[in-house]
C-alpha cells in the first residue's frame, strides 16, 4: 500500500510537469525541452531554503513558483525573438547551463546535491507518503484547473490561435508575444512548484537529475499522451509513469523505452494517444451518443480545425 | 603556454568542425536537426574499436566504423525522416531526440555500461614546436581537419555532388525540376554526413583512450551550438564557429579559470550571440536566397 502511494505521488509530480508543458507546447506550440530545468530550480530552491536557512515547507512553495516562474519569464522573452528550430536548441542548452550551475556553484551543494530535506510537517504532524500524496494532488488540481482556465478563456483560445498561425493571430489584434510570455511564465511556475515538493518528498536531490534526458522524458509523456489536450498530458504521465514500477524490467531500459515510444507516436500517432483527431479519441467519438460529439465540437471547434491541418508552409 | 593553447584550440576546433559539418550538410538540404548524427558517432566508434581489436588494423576498424555508422544514417533518413519531413520543423527534431537517447540505450545494453579503452597507436611522430607537444593523435586529427575543410570546399564549389548539394538547399521542387536527382543528393549526403560523424568518434575515441555509450552527449549538444552559430545549414561557417569554439572554450579555461565547466560554455556564447543576432552568426542559405 504505502509503495503504491510513493508511484501515487511519483505520477502525481509527472502530472504537473506534463499538463504545465502542455501550457507550453500544447497551446502555444512553442518547442520546450526544458522542462526539468525548471523542476530541478524548484526543487534547489526549496532544499536549500529548508535545510540552511529552516524555511518551512509551506513558504518553500511560493519561493519555488516564483524563481522558476521568473526563469520561464525570461525564457519566454527571449522565445519571441527566435525561430522554433533556434528556440528547441536554447532550451536544450538552458539543460546544460543549469545543470553546470547546480554543479559549480557551491550555494546549490556541487556535484553531490543536498541531502536530508527535513520533511514538511502541518501543524505538530510531520508529513508521511499519504500527506505528500494529498499535497500532491491538490497542486495537480491546481496546475489543472489554471490549465483548464487558459483553454476555456480567451487566452486559450487565442494561445491555440499563436499555435496554429502566428501573423493571422496578430494581424486580428491578439498580442501574440504578452500570451506567448505568459505561457512561458506559468509553466515554469507550476514545474517550480512540482519541485517544491519534489525536493523533500526524495530528501535528497543531485544535478544530473535534472538534465536533459529528463526533459526528454517528461516530453515524450506529453506527446505520448496527446499535446494540446489536459486529459492527454494527464493519460502520458500516468500510464509512462506506471510503466517502468509496474513492469520492473523496464526500468533497465527506461530510456530506450521513452525514445521508442516517442519514435514510434511521432511516425505513426503524431497527436499522440488522447490528442484531438487521434486514434483512440475519434473511436470514442464513434461510440458515445451524437449529442456528446456535438458539444465536443463546439467546446473544440476551432482548436480542432487547426490540428488536423497540415501546419505552415510546406518545406522544401 | 600560448603556442600550446593555440594548437590545443585549433585541435578541439578540428574535431568540432567534424563533428558538426554532417549535420549542418543535412540541415542545409532537409531543415532538419539531426541529434541522432551523434549516436552514428558512438556507433562509428565501437565499430571502429571491434575492428581493430579483431583485426589489428586502424585504417580497417575506420573503414568498419564508417560503413556502419553509414548504412545506419542511410536507414534513419529512409526508414524516420523521409516520412515525418513535412510535419513542421519540430516534430522530426524531436523524433532525432528520440532516436538519440534510444541508441545510448542500445549501445549501454549491447556493449557494456562501462567505458571501453581504445589505446590504437598512431603512426605519426610526435612533434614539438616552440614549447608544444603535438602528439600523434592531435597531428592526425589535425590532418583530417584540413583534409575535411579542403574536401568541403572542394566539394560544394567544384563537383556535381556540390553543386546540386547547393541547389536542393536552395529550392528542392525547383532543383527537381531542373532534373536533378534529390533522393540521391539526399541520401549521398547522409552518407557523408554520418561516416564523418563515425570518423569523428574513432578520433575522439583514441584521443581520450575511451569509448562508452554516452560519449555522444556532449558532441550532440555543442553541434547543435555551432551549427547555429555558423549559420544553420552554412558548412563554411560550420567550420569558421567550430575552430571559434574551440578557442574560445581553451582560452577561456586556460586564462580565466572560469567558474563553469567549459562545455556549458558554448551554450552560453550560444545564447548570448541569439539574442544579439537571432539568425545566426553569419547568414544561413535562407538569408542568401
Amino acid at each position: 500500500m504505502s509503495y503504491l502511494i510513493v508511484i501515487g505521488v511519483t505520477i502525481a509530480i509527472y502530472a504537473m510537469l506534463t499538463v504545465a508543458l502542455n501550457m507550453v507546447v500544447g497551446y502555444a506550440g512553442q518547442p520546450n525541452l526544458a522542462q526539468s530545468a525548471f523542476l530541478g530550480l524548484g526543487a534547489y530552491f526549496a532544499a536549500v531554503l529548508s535545510t540552511r536557512y529552516h524555511l518551512g515547507f509551506w513558504w518553500t512553495i511560493p519561493v519555488s513558483f516564483g524563481v522558476a516562474g521568473l526563469a520561464g519569464f525570461i525564457l519566454g522573452a527571449i522565445s519571441l525573438r527566435l525561430r522554433e528550430d533556434f528556440l528547441a536548441i536554447t532550451t536544450i542548452g538552458l539543460n546544460f547551463v543549469v545543470v553546470a550551475i547546480f554543479q559549480y556553484i557551491p550555494f546549490f551543494g556541487g556535484a553531490v546535491g543536498i541531502y536530508s530535506i527535513p520533511l514538511p510537517t502541518i501543524g505538530a504532524r510531520t508529513f508521511g507518503n499519504l500527506d505528500f500524496l494529498v499535497v500532491a494532488l491538490l497542486m495537480l488540481a491546481l496546475v489543472v484547473a489554471v490549465s483548464k482556465y487558459l483553454e476555456k478563456t480567451w487566452l486559450g483560445a487565442s494561445l491555440t490561435a499563436v499555435r496554429d498561425d502566428e501573423s493571422a493571430a496578430a494581424s486580428v489584434g491578439i498580442p501574440v508575444a504578452s500570451y506567448k510570455v505568459v505561457a512561458f511564465t506559468l509553466s515554469a511556475a507550476f514545474a517550480g512548484m512540482a519541485g517544491s515538493i519534489y525536493a523533500p518528498f526524495l530528501s535528497a536531490i543531485t544535478p544530473t537529475s535534472f538534465g536533459f534526458t529528463e526533459s526528454v522524458v517528461i516530453l515524450s509523456m506529453l506527446i505520448f499522451g496527446g499535446s494540446g489536450t489536459i486529459r492527454g498530458a494527464l493519460v502520458g504521465a500516468l500510464v509512462l509513469g506506471a510503466l517502468p514500477e509496474v513492469f520492473r524490467f523496464i526500468s533497465n531500459f527506461r530510456l530506450l523505452t521513452y525514445g521508442a515510444i516517442l519514435l514510434l507516436m511521432l511516425r505513426f500517432q503524431p497527436q499522440g494517444l488522447l490528442g484531438e483527431a487521434s486514434a483512440v479519441s475519434s473511436l470514442i467519438g464513434k461510440v458515445t451518443a451524437p449529442a456528446r460529439r456535438a458539444a465536443d465540437s463546439r467546446a473544440n471547434g476551432r482548436a480542432g480545425e487547426g490540428r488536423t491541418r497540415d501546419r505552415g508552409t510546406p518545406r522544401n | 603556454m600560448f603556442t600550446s593553447s593555440l594548437i590545443n584550440g585549433i585541435t578541439t576546433g578540428s574535431l568540432y568542425a567534424l563533428i558538426a559539418l554532417g549535420p549542418s550538410l543535412i540541415y542545409g538540404l532537409l531543415r532538419v536537426l539531426d541529434i541522432a548524427n551523434a549516436a552514428g558517432l558512438t556507433l562509428g566508434a565501437y565499430a571502429g574499436l571491434k575492428v581493430w581489436k579483431a583485426t589489428g588494423s586502424l585504417p580497417l576498424g575506420i573503414c568498419a566504423g564508417i560503413v556502419v555508422s553509414a548504412v545506419f544514417g542511410l536507414g534513419l533518413q529512409r526508414l524516420l525522416y523521409r516520412p515525418i519531413l513535412n510535419r513542421g520543423p519540430l516534430i522530426p527534431l524531436i523524433a532525432s531526440i528520440g532516436t538519440f537517447i534510444a541508441m545510448e540505450e542500445v549501445f549501454r545494453l549491447v556493449f557494456g555500461p562501462y567505458p571501453l579503452a581504445f589505446p590504437a597507436k598512431i603512426p605519426l611522430p610526435t612533434l614539438r614546436l616552440g614549447g608544444a607537444v603535438i602528439t600523434g593523435v592531435h597531428l592526425l586529427i589535425l590532418i583530417i581537419g584540413l583534409v575535411v575543410l579542403v574536401g568541403t570546399w572542394f566539394t560544394l564549389r567544384r563537383t556535381r555532388l556540390g553543386l546540386f548539394w547547393r541547389a536542393t538547399s536552395q529550392d528542392r521542387q525547383t532543383a527537381e525540376a531542373m532534373g536533378i536527382n534529390t533522393r540521391g543528393v539526399i541520401a549521398a549526403i547522409f552518407i557523408i554526413g554520418y561516416a564523418l560523424a563515425a570518423v569523428s568518434g574513432i578520433m575522439l575515441g583514441i584521443n581520450y583512450n575511451t569509448v562508452y555509450p554516452t560519449m555522444g552527449d556532449i558532441p550532440a549538444y555543442k553541434m547543435l551550438a555551432i551549427i547555429v552559430l555558423g549559420g544553420l545549414g552554412n558548412p563554411i561557417g560550420t567550420i569558421a564557429a567550430a575552430m571559434l569554439i574551440g578557442l574560445v572554450e581553451t582560452f577561456v579555461v586556460m586564462y580565466a579559470g572560469f567558474v563553469l565547466p567549459r562545455d556549458a560554455i558554448a551554450f552560453i556564447v550560444l545564447i548570448i550571440i541569439l539574442l544579439v543576432r537571432p539568425q545566426g552568426l553569419l547568414p544561413g542559405p535562407r538569408t542568401t536566397k
